[in-house]
């Protein structure tokens, strides 16, 4: 069959020709780039923090009326404070370990400095490597369930403790593989010696565990979501946290019994009933909310997008069809097949969404463009547009498909039928 | 003529069921994608202080200097605590507070209720005079409240309501911190949307309800700390709170009132003489870099409303634009198809605007009632969006009757400008033409 009578056709029906490629090249550039932001977000959401995060649950709580962090003496009955508490939730028979930490990842709440292979490194200076740090004590791989992959984990004899606003010397530290690479490209970090946050005070690698994500998810956090350090030193204020694991399949209980353990401790603090104890599945999903919604979002739009565009395909090429009726019967009067009519809607739509895509990727890729100036986004990847091209023209002649074949079964004595 | 082109219309649009169906659903949907968007921005870009929002401004001052700046040279946005308390000893503006977030236990008189943890701020007396707060009872505290270190507290209704079972509590005490209170002022329902004059630390938005407000140098001097974000370009010298306070690292809010042009202008002087003579006696090593904002430019600057929402509402008015683009072509087609009865009516006489009264009435009954379903599914759409956004920004998405009326008439209008090609085809419909080919 030749492209002319097609095109002679088209001619014809020039403005709605124009309408239903420009519909197919807005669909396609809209649906390329939520598509994209669906898949950045999915990989966001799906990437792995480096915790066991099955059993695991985190306890805040603050004691009321306690003594000032800002003392010496205030810190050291805080420091008893806390290890009574750790002590209590310890002992819970549903409880496998606990560890202090300011903060876990996802939780959005973070103390991060910057870490240097030279002394006196002003913060200010963009020389050093941001890290976000976890204070902590020597259950932390075990509670966390992190990886060691090189040199050793902290024991009790590392573990000191310090007010919370306080600066002191950190000897020993843990790092992540992804943070020693970063300071030392050859070779091994265990054993070599940084410096943190501007100090002239050395503090040794341990040991490199294989992946900690940092607390923050914001996009401020983006270039060093990886650099993790351990510090083996309680925080002594008036706020502490529990990162607690539970024994395999025995979380819900122990979150439940935990309220009553600390409260027998000491009554004067506050633990709220929703906040205080929460599962790190909690803090995961709370942390992801917005980017699992927008992914939800971009999925619905493309939805409707593609059932209109596919039903403004059906709806338009049905009323051609209507239209041609006559044309048709005087087509296979003349000797034309059943298959020669199919074919002449198929490649009809196919020409028609071909104009489509090819202005679609343009308008894709446009306004990917638009949306990296003004939106945090990235290029889009070729793949994405080219399988929506495809998705495109299959949808297309799917969609053309049923009209066509009405098409196909008009009999050639309709020739003979008026108009 | 109306109602007669009325009833053309419906007739038309029953022969053809199927179609007609097609371009409401089109409609609905794409208006609803657009509005239920639409919603969630309108509620996250709203001005939260509209009749004052113009006098209001934040100051910035870059104590850190280059070093401290970001990409785009601009200072920290938020204080140190000297720049603020010589800001608040200044008193330059009509009115003005530096304020720190706070979150304090509170201590129910009932003995068998365990203490409850609050959120707040630390405030000057002049907070609450400058942001039009409303007070249930009693009001806010005095200048020299400020001055004496008062124990006293503001309230929210709903902390009232949880303490006090609702009544005036004003004189009664409350335990903050360990500390006793007097309540001088209880809150009528202030939750403001972002929450703007700390968006810093809010993030912009915010659940909970701001329970308890002290006066600031009050909570300094009894030593309640910072629960906000610290930014500190250098590790503090000395340790704790106290520490802090001598530092330079940032962690305070500030707001002040002026009322005119000329107000604005002599604060910034004031605000660059400030660091002038910071850079004369040695303290700061570089030129003043100071910023003074309204409020408006300020939320602006600082990002409150988030980029996905503002990409969500492009998506979805994208796709209204392609629902459209659907709707003008089955118009199109469907219009042209009765060519022979166009021509004859105006072979009969009837002049062109005559077509296009009719045929645009057609399109605003689908536009109607595209609409009208479209309304139900918007509705649909901002209860489920209370599902999969984050739970501060899908508070506040709401269907009201702005948002109702909006929608219909971006229904109709919309789908009569989708209708204006097809109708002005089918106006220049040859009645000759027409009439010869049946």
């Amino acid at each position: 069959m030749t492209l002319h009578p097609i095109l002679a056709a088209l001619r014809k029906h020039k403005a709605g020709v124009v309408l239903i490629s420009l519909q197919i090249a807005l669909t396609l550039a809209i649906v390329c780039n939520a598509v994209f932001i669906i898949g950045q977000r999915v990989e966001r959401v799906n990437r792995p923090t480096g915790l066991d995060e099955n059993d695991l649950f985190l306890v805040s709580q603050q004691w009321v009326g306690a003594p000032s962090s800002d003392d010496p003496a205030g810190v050291e009955k805080l420091d008893v404070m806390q290890k009574e508490d750790l002590a209590a939730l310890r002992n819970l028979p549903d409880v496998a370990s606990v560890t202090p930490s300011n903060s876990v990842p996802l939780l959005n709440s973070s103390w991060t400095g910057s870490v240097s292979i030279k002394p006196g490194q002003q913060l200010g200076d963009k020389s050093g490597t941001r890290t976000a740090y976890y204070f902590t004590d020597e259950q932390v791989l075990a509670t966390l369930g992190l990886h060691l992959v090189a040199g050793r984990a902290f024991t009790a004899a590392d573990v000191q403790h310090q007010g919370a606003r306080d600066q002191r010397d950190r000897p020993v530290i843990i790092v992540t593989q992804a943070l020693a690479d970063k300071l030392f490209p050859q070779g091994s970090a265990v054993g070599k010696v940084i410096y943190s946050d501007g100090s002239s005070s050395p503090s040794t690698i341990i040991g490199v565990v294989a992946r900690l994500q940092i607390p923050s998810t914001g996009s401020w956090g983006n270039d060093f979501a990886w650099y993790s350090t351990l510090v083996p030193t309680r925080l002594d204020s008036s706020y502490a946290r529990y990162v607690v694991r539970a024994k395999p399949g025995r979380r819900d209980a122990a979150m439940h019994a935990v309220p009553a353990a600390l409260y027998a401790v000491n009554p004067m603090r506050v633990l709220d009933d929703d906040e205080s104890v929460k599962s790190f599945a909690d803090i995961r999903a709370s942390a992801y909310r917005a980017d699992v919604g927008m992914a939800i979002l971009m999925g619905v739009v493309c939805l409707i997008l593609l059932c209109v565009t596919a039903a403004g395909i059906v709806g338009l090429t049905s009323f051609w069809v209507g239209q041609r009726h006559r044309q048709i019967g005087v087509r296979r009067a003349l000797g034309a097949r059943k298959i020669d009519i199919l074919h002449y809607f198929q490649i009809e739509n196919l020409l028609i969404a071909g104009v489509g895509v090819v202005l679609g990727v343009l308008l894709a890729v446009g306004l990917n463009m638009w949306l990296m100036t003004h939106y945090e986004m990235t290029r889009i990847p070729l793949l994405y547009v080219a399988t929506g091209v495809l998705a495109m023209l299959a949808i297309g002649q799917a969609a053309v498909f049923v009209p066509a074949r009405r098409a196909s079964n008009v009999p050639p004595v309709e020739a003979t039928r008026a108009a | 003529m109306f109602a007669y082109y009325l009833e053309l219309a419906l007739r038309s649009l029953k022969r053809s069921p199927g179609l007609t169906a097609l371009m409401v659903l089109t409609i609905a949907f794409g208006v609803a994608a657009s509005m239920t968007t639409y919603s969630v921005f309108r509620a996250v870009s709203g001005d939260p202080i509209p009749w004052k929002s113009a006098k209001l401004f934040v100051p910035q001052i870059d104590n850190w200097g280059p070093n401290g700046r970001g990409s785009d040279g601009e200072p920290p946005n938020a204080m140190d605590y000297n720049d603020a308390i010589t800001l608040m000893r200044d008193h330059r503006a009509k009115l003005q507070s530096a304020m720190y977030q706070i979150s304090p236990s509170i201590v129910p008189a009932d003995a068998s209720k365990h203490p409850i943890n609050v959120s707040g701020h630390a405030v000057y007396s002049e907070f609450f005079p400058m942001l039009d707060v409303p007070f249930l009872y009693g009001s806010g505290w005095s200048a020299d409240d400020d001055t004496q270190r008062a124990a006293v507290v503001v309230i929210s209704s709903k902390l009232n309501q949880k303490l006090f079972g609702g009544s005036n509590s004003v004189g009664k005490t409350v335990n903050v911190e360990g500390k006793d209170y007097r309540v001088v002022g209880v809150l009528n329902d202030w939750n403001p949307q972002p929450r703007f004059f700390d968006v810093v630390n809010s993030g912009g938005f915010s659940t909970g309800v701001e329970d308890v407000f002290l006066p600031f140098q009050r909570a300094i001097t009894v030593g309640i700390p910072n629960d906000g974000n610290t930014n500190c370009n250098a590790v503090p010298t000395e340790s704790g709170f106290v520490g802090l306070q001598h530092s330079a690292c940032v962690w305070i809010a500030y707001m002040a009132e002026l009322d005119d042009a000329a107000a604005a202008t002599a604060y910034k002087q004031y605000l660059d003489g400030y660091a002038h003579d910071l850079q004369q006696s040695g303290h700061f090593g570089w030129a003043p870099n100071n910023r003074l904002r309204d409020l408006p430019a300020w939320l602006d600057n600082q990002h409150v409303v988030p980029s996905d929402t503002k990409v969500s509402l492009l998506v979805a008015l994208g796709l209204l634009l392609a629902c459209l683009v659907n709707t003008a072509g089955l118009l199109l087609a469907k219009f042209l198809r009765r060519s022979s009865e166009i021509g004859v009516r105006r072979a009969l006489g009837a002049p062109r605007m005559a077509i296009y009264a009719q045929f645009l009435t057609e399109a605003g009954i689908i536009g109607l009632a595209g609409g009208v379903l479209g309304l139900l599914l918007t509705g649909v759409g901002v209860v489920s969006v209370g599902w999969v956004l984050p739970k501060d920004i899908a508070a506040l998405a709401r269907v009201d009757f702005s948002l109702l009326t909006l929608t219909l008439l971006v229904a109709v209008i919309a789908t009569t400008l989708a209708g204006l090609y097809p109708t002005f085809r089918a106006s220049r419909v040859q009645p000759a033409w027409q009439l010869k080919s049946n």
